[in-house]
């Protein structure tokens, strides 16, 4: 994307050093500095952050100017002449002034620091600073670290008190629990003792610390910057689709930072982001293949070849057996979700692939379908930027999409982007969204919408109405979304009438690229329909197979299926049984199964119960790309390399192979290839008259590794505007049958389950980092204050909810949420809502005052 | 020297602070006349006196308040405010207070005027935490007013409203500066803002706000009974009116002394009974701490904003503390030193660390430690401070220490140890 210079915006033109140039009149002028070369020292300063003024190294003058000025601050005028340190005496002194005094109270303690070599105030002491101390004196000193998180720890005696992590921390993170305290040189950085330093964006601090003071627990004194290498990558673990770099030494991750990305993450991630990677070094890490002993029934080591071939063995076998069902879940590269696709139809012959491993229906994938496939870039941040109002749809930002989170809270910071939530209670996100909650019981969503679009809605809906029905007004849905009947087609719908835009969200970071990949039962790669006998037969004509035109089985068919025996086996990459809607069946179909192959990273539930587990590589040791909610394409090369890790795809080629039928999926250069082929074949389809003429463009496919990386693009861009070829998915199956708490059903002592996930969690990639954890949102349960009268609870009382199997007991926090609704954490440390609880969101659960009675 | 008193002519009447003296003494005639003039008017009568401030930087009221935008657009639009800085913390500043003891619905009755004048329709008294006793009665004077019809909804009639909140600090020296004073009372640390804005377009919770010190409003009344011509009568030409002298240390009668703008030294002490017998004058501040010393050569400096600062100092809050032949600078320096160490907020590298260091050398002087370079590294530091640090407190920093070195430079190097001091006159022959 292209920015327009704006001609509406008045100039200025000034001289700095003597060189002249023009600016938009409000640019500071450090910022003017920058654009022609010249460097300013500065602490405090940093583009993303108001200016505060408060280092003094930035100083210059300014001719004809009493006092010199800071120039982080002091806005550029029409005829200025700045003079900086490389022009002025004056400007030089107050610089080498000011480093020195900013020494006079610091450590110096370099050769043990973890900024050392990477540090702005050693740099600009070199720079800009006198070579010679003059100071004498006792240097301040403090009991060292202290702890502000478990995760962040604070050298105070080592800070500026540039107030750039409080900055970000107030302005950015809208999580003000770090603060300047106290006064004069005793000022510290310091934290509320009841509130601890809960932010998911707390790590940005230790990043923008322009000094030592603040640093990560877990990479504190473990490496230098020098000893590093750097490679850039993006974010495994969810659609924001961060731009990272990883720094790693000897085959080891050190630590992730955020990437800079002006249109995505800006210069920002999240916790989970830039510490979540130690699972990928876990104890349980699968390192060869395995294959089930069948005297003792135990896996055991097995090379490559015996294994693919007992592999191949058992799918076929399987597949003669009323056929065998691929579950890929969420979390693949668009080049692995495009391998399990082609796979499930080319060596497997079958339609019966899906990545969901979540809640989903029938109803979301004609949503899929319909309104998602093909539509890349439909709505993407930029589009957030202008948008005036965004409704939030089964969807909680902060938890599940950090970024959009973060993006939405500067629009609405800045200029007052007026977000509104259907949700059973406002969030912690929501509330530092400054949203407007459209009180939702579970379930109730599709009633909620459809008043909102039939203009029925009162109160903070009427807003809400008219707020998305302005021009360039946007629905953001989530996943959960799938998790009540009817609200994928009261939200299209709601789209419809009022002209606003709508994207998905999912919460994981290989969703959005699954979708394309045709890693669906109702898709094909391309965003094709299995059942458009035109589109389909050039896809299958490019792959030269014939595969059933009939959807397949869905995740939750497919694991009946292969309960009753109705499907011979099943191939699952990277599922959690306990993320699936549910997990006893799925955990009984993989008992049940003829044949269970699984693809891994580490041993789970599902390599406790597959007949051969293939070891595949985590993101780290693999390239690929993925896909970020908007469709955004984000490819990453392969960090550590030489590991002999194989992804996902480049094992189905093996494995393929085995079965004789060539995959022609190498790597994943060859699978963006291939991708980029039908889109072209797509493309050509719509412009021309119709013939697809498959075998003209499949000699184009070859792709080498160099190109892959230019962010050209392989799919098609379709935007969803008036006349798009799009038909609208056909939603005749969905229901809006969700219970109404008011509903006479509903008795005292019982309540509507409501649940989500948690950004910091027990998700499977967060283990290993018992530091990250510690920051995570302290589970609690929450009822509205009359229900929680109704069962005689009140706040910090422990309460307990029954679901169809177990109970889970939390304490209560009393919020502002619809009578007679329970909320707890879908999956955090003592409330496993799938697993545990037995229950979902929308079902009916009973609630009762404190432990359970057993 | 002849003195008509105006700002403390209720002040040794009985019960000066109620409203029934203040009442019988012409209280509240200057508000009933200033309600039936538009307040443009008044604006423009306040420039004519060339009322300055009283809190310390002497501008020009009228044109402070003429800096409120009005109308019914852009900033016009959003409520405006004023707020009294009656955090008194300058050293040796001892004049808001006692106003606000002995008359303190003159300035109420000022603020009233001021707050028409601008349209504001809330005022702010922002008083010192530690001035418990001025804090009552200021409360209760405001509640008087309040029952008297002064305060509260269509003022004697007039249609103009008003209310008034009187606020308590907590006690820290930064809250004084105006923009501090600000983020003190919307709850936050009280810290300097950047300006831009000016507190004029947004101040108080983002609105235009006019701040202003207590001895500033309380003159506003007077001006408003004898007019422009009247006020300028008094003083000199570009200081009008009269002002309070707070007369502290080796004199001996220490107080406040109301004189016109100008008067000198030489005069206020003729007022206080002279340097305390059998010493002599060696240094003093002309407006507080902030203020570079004056030495007994400036004795007959007229004490207004331009004399002052002619002669290289600062009117400041006219806080004229005395020394005598016994004080030793390098001492009263350091004391003043610590109390800004102390008291700077932490915001700015120069100040926080620059106060932080000097105290140090100035105590190895003291104690006899001092070395040679000492004295321009002082002086360098404070070369790096002022003008460099965020606001005028690490500015006034430097006011002692520089203005000390530049009169009283051997009593420094007399502080030296031998082998120190044998290096300067090895320098100095060269
Ligand atoms: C460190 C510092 C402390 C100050 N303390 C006071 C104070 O206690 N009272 C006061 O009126 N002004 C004080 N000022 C000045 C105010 O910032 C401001 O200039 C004044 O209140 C304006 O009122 P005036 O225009 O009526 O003088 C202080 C300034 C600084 C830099
Ligand atoms: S901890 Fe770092 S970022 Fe925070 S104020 Fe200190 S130096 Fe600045
Ligand atoms: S916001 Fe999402 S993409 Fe970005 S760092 Fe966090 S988990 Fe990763
Ligand atoms: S000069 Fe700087 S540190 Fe000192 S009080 Fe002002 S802002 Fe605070
Ligand atoms: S960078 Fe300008 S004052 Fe800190």
């Amino acid at each position: 994307m292209t920015v327009q210079p704006d001609t509406t915006v008045d100039k200025a033109t000034l001289t700095i050093d003597g060189f002249e140039i023009t600016v938009p009149q409000g640019t500071l002028i450090i910022r003017a500095a920058e654009q022609l070369g010249i460097q300013i020292p500065r602490f405090c300063d940093h583009p993303l952050l108001d200016p505060v003024g408060a280092c003094r190294q930035c100083i210059v003058e300014i001719e004809g100017q009493r006092k010199p000025v800071v120039a982080c601050s002091v806005a550029v005028a029409d005829g200025m002449a700045v003079r900086t340190q490389f022009t002025s005496k004056v400007a030089d002194k107050a610089q080498k002034g000011t480093m020195e005094l900013l020494l006079i109270n610091h450590p110096l303690d370099c050769p043990v620091c973890d900024k050392g070599g990477e540090c702005p105030l050693q740099n600009q002491a070199m720079s800009n600073g006198r070579s010679e101390s003059r100071f004498r004196d006792v240097k301040r000193t403090y009991a060292k670290p202290l702890a502000i998180s478990s995760q962040v720890l604070l050298d105070r005696e080592r800070c500026v008190l540039c107030a750039r992590c409080t900055r970000f921390s107030n302005q950015v993170a809208g999580d003000p629990f770090i603060e300047l305290f106290e006064r004069g040189a005793l000022e510290q950085v310091a934290i509320y003792e009841d509130e601890p330093f809960e932010s998911y964006f707390s790590g940005n601090t230790v990043q923008i610390c322009p000094v030592g003071a603040l640093t990560g627990a877990a990479y504190r004194f473990r490496a230098r910057p020098f000893d590093l290498m750097s490679t850039p990558s993006v974010c495994e673990h969810c659609a924001s689709g961060c731009a990272q770099r990883t720094d790693w030494r000897r085959g080891k991750v050190m630590r992730r930072l955020a990437g800079e990305d002006p249109e995505v993450n800006e210069e920002w991630n999240c916790d989970k982001g830039r510490w979540a990677f130690s699972y990928a070094t876990e104890a349980d890490r699968i390192l060869t293949p395995l294959v089930r002993d069948e005297e003792t029934g135990e896996l055991t080591a097995a090379s490559w070849p015996e294994a693919l071939e007992r592999a191949a063995a058992g799918l076929r076998i399987a597949r003669d057996a009323g056929g065998v069902g691929m579950l890929c879940g969420g979390r693949v590269t668009l080049e692995d979700a495009y391998a399990y696709a082609k796979f499930a139809r080319v060596v497997l012959g079958s339609n019966d692939v899906d990545m969901r491993a979540r809640a989903h229906s029938a109803e979301e994938l004609e949503f899929l379908t319909g309104v998602v496939a093909g539509h890349r870039d439909d709505v993407t941040y930029a589009d957030l930027e202008a948008a005036p109002a965004v409704l939030l749809v089964g969807f909680e930002p902060e938890e599940e999409s950090p970024i959009v989170f973060l993006r939405l809270r500067r629009l609405n910071q800045t200029r007052g982007l007026a977000v509104f939530a259907a949700a059973p209670f406002a969030s912690p996100g929501t509330a530092k969204l400054n949203g407007t909650v459209l009180l939702t019981p579970p379930g109730s969503e599709p009633r909620v919408l459809a008043a909102l679009g039939d203009g029925s809605a009162g109160g903070p809906g009427a807003a809400a109405a008219s707020a998305m029905r302005r021009p360039g007004a946007v629905i953001l849905i989530g996943e959960r979304a799938a998790e009540f009947p009817g609200t994928f087609a009261a939200a299209t719908s709601l789209a419809q009438t009022t002209g606003a835009r709508m994207a998905w969200v999912p919460r994981r970071a290989g969703e959005r690229g699954a979708v394309e990949a045709g890693a669906l039962p109702s898709l094909l790669p391309g965003g094709v329909r299995a059942d458009d006998a035109f589109a389909r037969t050039g896809v299958l004509e490019f792959w030269g197979v014939d595969a059933p035109a009939a959807a397949g089985r869905d995740t939750a068919a497919m694991l009946s299926a292969a309960r009753e025996g109705a499907l011979g086996g099943l191939v699952v990459g990277g599922v959690d049984p306990a993320d699936l809607p549910d997990p006893a069946t799925a955990l009984a179909a993989l008992d049940a199964a003829g044949f269970v192959l699984s693809l891994e990273i580490r041993h789970s539930a599902v390599t406790e119960r597959a007949d051969v587990v293939l070891p595949v590589a985590p993101a780290v040791h693999k390239s690929g790309s993925y896909l970020t909610w908007e469709g955004r394409h984000r490819p990453f090369e392969e960090t550590l390399r030489g590991t002999g890790a194989l992804a996902d795809g480049r094992v189905l080629h093996a494995l393929a192979d085995e079965l004789d039928v060539d995959l022609a999926l190498p790597t994943p250069e060859a699978a963006r290839a291939e991708l980029m082929s039908i889109g072209r074949l797509l493309a050509g389809a719509t412009k021309s008259t119709g013939r697809l003429t498959g075998g003209a463009t499949k000699s184009t496919g070859r792709l080498t590794g160099g190109a892959t990386n230019t962010g050209s693009d392989f799919l098609p861009i379709g935007r969803l505007t008036g006349g798009a070829t799009n038909t609208g998915p056909d939603f005749r199956s969905a229901s809006s049958a969700g219970l109404r708490p008011d509903s006479p059903e509903l008795r005292s002592g019982q309540a509507l389950l409501a649940s989500w996930r948690l950004l910091l969690d027990e998700g499977s990639l967060q283990d290993g980092e018992p530091h990250l954890a510690g920051t995570a949102r302290r589970p609690v349960l929450r009822l509205s204050v009359g229900t929680a009268r109704e069962i005689g609870a009140s706040a910090g009382d422990l309460v307990t909810v029954t679901g169809a199997k177990a109970s889970i007991t939390l304490p209560l926090v009393v919020t502002v949420m619809p009578d007679r609704v329970v909320w707890v954490p879908m999956k955090s440390p003592g409330s496993a809502v799938r697993a545990g609880l037995g229950s979902a969101p929308g079902d009916v659960v009973a609630i009762a005052i404190g432990r359970p009675v057993n | 020297m002849p003195l008509t008193p105006v700002l403390t002519k209720r002040w040794l009447s009985p019960q000066s602070w109620s409203l029934r003296s203040y009442e019988e003494l012409d209280g509240y005639t200057a508000l009933r006349k200033a309600l039936t003039v538009a307040p443009g008017e008044l604006v423009t009568l306040v420039k004519d006196s060339g009322l300055r401030g009283r809190g310390g930087a002497g501008f020009p009221t009228g044109l402070k308040w003429s800096f409120i935008p009005q109308g019914d657009t852009g900033a016009g639009a959003k409520p405006k405010y004023l707020v009294v800085n009656a955090d008194e913390g300058e050293p040796g500043t001892c004049k808001d207070l006692p106003l606000m003891m002995a008359d303190p619905h003159s300035l109420i009755e000022g603020v009233i005027i001021s707050s028409f004048a601008i349209n504001a329709n809330f005022a702010v008294i922002y008083v010192r935490g530690e001035a418990v006793h001025a804090l009552r009665r200021v409360q209760s004077a405001v509640h008087e007013a309040y029952q008297a019809g002064y305060l509260g909804t269509d003022i004697l009639g007039s249609g103009y409203d008003l209310e008034v909140v009187v606020h308590a600090g907590a006690g820290a020296y930064i809250c004084g500066e105006e923009t501090a004073l600000l983020d003190s009372l919307e709850g936050y640390r009280g810290q300097p803002r950047l300006k831009p804005p000016f507190p004029a377009v947004a101040g108080l919770y983002g609105s235009p706000t006019v701040i202003n010190n207590v001895e500033t409003l309380c003159s506003v009344p007077y001006i408003v009974l004898g007019g422009a011509q009247w006020w300028k009568s008094m003083g000199t030409e570009k200081s009008s009116g009269p002002k309070i002298f707070s007369l502290s240390g080796r004199v001996e009668k220490p107080g406040q002394y109301e004189a016109p703008m100008g008067t000198t030294l030489r005069e206020l002490l003729d007022l206080a009974g002279g340097v305390r017998e059998g010493h002599e004058l060696k240094f003093w501040t002309p407006g507080g701490s902030s203020t570079p010393y004056f030495t007994a050569e400036h004795i007959d400096v007229p004490l207004d904003f331009d004399e002052v600062a002619a002669a290289g100092s600062m009117l400041g809050t006219t806080a004229l503390m005395i020394f005598d032949e016994t004080d030793c600078i390098v001492k009263a320096t350091l004391r003043f030193t610590k109390f800004y160490a102390h008291e700077s907020c932490g915001k700015c590298t120069p100040c926080r660390e620059g106060t932080y260091w000097m105290v140090q050398i100035l105590q190895r002087l003291v104690d006899g430690e001092g070395t040679a370079e000492d004295l321009e590294t002082l002086l360098d530091t404070c070369d790096n401070i002022l003008g460099r640090s965020f606001c005028a407190l690490g500015d006034g920093a430097t006011s002692p220490i520089t203005s000390s070195i530049q009169y009283f430079r051997d009593d420094y190097i007399a502080l030296l140890p031998e082998h120190e001091r044998a290096k300067l006159t090895v320098g100095a022959a060269q």
